[in-house]
């Protein structure tokens, strides 16, 4: 039962694929300056983790080794298809501004990552809660990352004015810096480094130490 | 068992079944989803028109307020509308006619000489709204579309039935800079355009954002709107494509004859 517990609650603090494992970046970068987009993108990437780390699960014991990334790639790959498919009839206004974002999943280092490192050695069932795991880890970061870069870059949260910003005839300047993308690198790092600082156990040791100064007589 | 599934018959085997599953799988949700995606687009494209006319309602659905517009086809060379003769020969047809995917298409496009909105290629017909009442045209909605800083902004701009106030203007599709250039989404720039006129006494469309603001004192104010603060480039975009489409290449001798003729 613990068993169950660490796979799928593991990634959201311990082991998060984008705060420890610095995974699936660019889709964080891309969509994360508005909250809406960032929960559709989150519920699209922890539903298409889930059911291809099932069904890789599932055919693992007949995947042939010399195509496995290949398999695994149309796996997911027809997972990102339907699901862009399944928001174009019922989340119209929100595809749009995902746009190619959706079907940049099937790229996204997570989906595969997990596929390799998890589902290939593990039953269905672990495989499919390992996927839900790495999911919300990815959601969380994701959330946050954009609760700042909405409110700060335009005042808003979900759309919503939280700060009446200038050109509304309030008192808030938006960041604009906020809103493009470089801004959810300031912000990512920021959180990492909170992470740590908090969970130690995850700073890395330093690929390299500057040796102590040389002392005079032995300059000589 | 594991050696067994690295033989080169297994190999197809599963490559080929996945392959196929996954096909059918794929082929069954763009299949099936396709009918609600199309009328979700077509709902978009017509709030887009609607919220340029002012006409969009929260109380009454989009379909129900489309229906008391007209759709028809403009053939641009002429000024006039298009002919049932014309629209024929193009092979095209009213309700389906998507004049983004023609200005793509050589059969249904022209390359453009004079090109200050830098679109490079245009449609040869062009998709005007009419709303009508029983006096006869009310208003009319027209498509433009031209360059800014970094994307083609595309949308429509509402004229009264003296085809020369504007009722009301906006973008559905831009990429401009978020905060800067993307303030073209700002329903309070956007109010400023309701009132403005195009055309200037000679009859030529002199309509334009005035960088640091319109000076109420200017006599040129009525054809002047406030620029963009921070997106000087995006502004010159947006006053060529208004110029470009409302001109003399554009809609401009449509709109003179609607002026003389009515919708005849």
């Amino acid at each position: 039962m613990s068993n169950v517990k660490e796979v799928l609650f593991g990634p959201i603090l311990a082991n998060n694929p984008i705060a420890l494992q610095i995974l699936g970046i660019c889709s964080a970068l891309a969509v994360t300056s508005s909250l809406s987009v960032s929960l559709v993108m989150a519920i699209a990437l922890t539903l298409v983790t889930a059911f291809s780390s099932f069904f890789i699960a599932i055919i693992r014991n007949h995947i042939p080794n010399s195509i496995r990334i290949i398999v695994q790639m149309i796996i997911i790959a027809s997972l990102v298809i339907v699901v862009d498919q399944v928001l174009k009839a019922f989340a119209f206004e929100i595809s749009k501004q995902l746009s190619v974002f959706v079907g940049l999943i099937i790229t996204n280092c997570i989906v595969m990552g997990r596929a390799e490192a998890f589902a290939m050695k593990n039953g269905p069932v672990m495989s499919f809660l390992d996927g839900i795991g790495n999911g919300l880890g990815y959601s969380v970061m994701l959330i946050i990352v954009a609760i700042f870069r909405e409110l700060l870059g335009a005042g808003k949260l979900f759309g919503v004015e939280i700060f009446t910003t200038i050109q509304n005839g309030g008192w808030y300047q938006p960041n604009g810096l906020m809103l493009l993308p470089p801004s959810a690198f300031f912000v990512i790092g920021l959180v990492i480094w909170a992470l740590r600082a908090y969970k130690t156990d995850q700073v890395e040791a330093p690929e390299y130490k500057i040796a102590a100064n040389s002392r005079a007589q032995e300059a000589l | 068992m594991a050696s067994n599934n690295d033989s080169i018959k297994k190999t197809i085997i599963v490559a080929l079944s996945l392959c196929l599953v996954c096909s059918v799988f794929v082929a069954a949700a763009a299949v099936g989803l396709k009918p609600i995606q199309n009328a979700n687009k077509d709902l978009d494209r017509k709030r887009n028109i609607l919220s340029a006319a002012n006409m969009l309602d929260t109380s009454t659905s989009v379909d129900e307020v489309f229906e008391s517009i007209e759709t028809r086809l403009v053939s641009l060379k002429t000024g006039r509308f298009a002919t049932d003769a014309e629209i024929n020969q193009a092979g095209i047809d009213v309700a389906t006619y998507d004049q983004q995917a023609a200005a793509k298409d050589p059969a249904l496009s022209e390359v453009l000489v004079n090109d200050p909105a830098s679109i490079k290629r245009r449609a040869k017909f062009a998709t005007v709204y009419l709303v009508k009442s029983d006096a006869g045209i009310d208003r009319v909605i027209l498509p433009v579309h031209g360059y800014g800083l970094w994307s083609t902004m595309y949308g429509f701009i509402a004229l009264e039935n003296d085809f020369d106030t504007v009722i009301g203007f906006g973008f559905y599709d831009q990429g401009e800079t978020p905060g800067l250039g993307g303030e073209v989404d700002n329903p309070n720039w956007k109010a400023l355009w309701e009132g403005k006129k195009i055309y200037n006494d000679q009859g030529e469309a002199v309509i334009q954002l005035a960088k640091g603001g319109v000076d109420s004192a200017d006599p040129q104010a009525i054809h002047k709107v406030d620029g963009l603060s921070g997106a000087t480039l995006t502004s010159r975009g947006v006053t060529n494509l208004v110029q470009y489409w409302l001109g003399e290449e554009g809609f401009g001798p449509f709109l003179s004859v609607l002026r003389s003729e009515g919708d005849q």
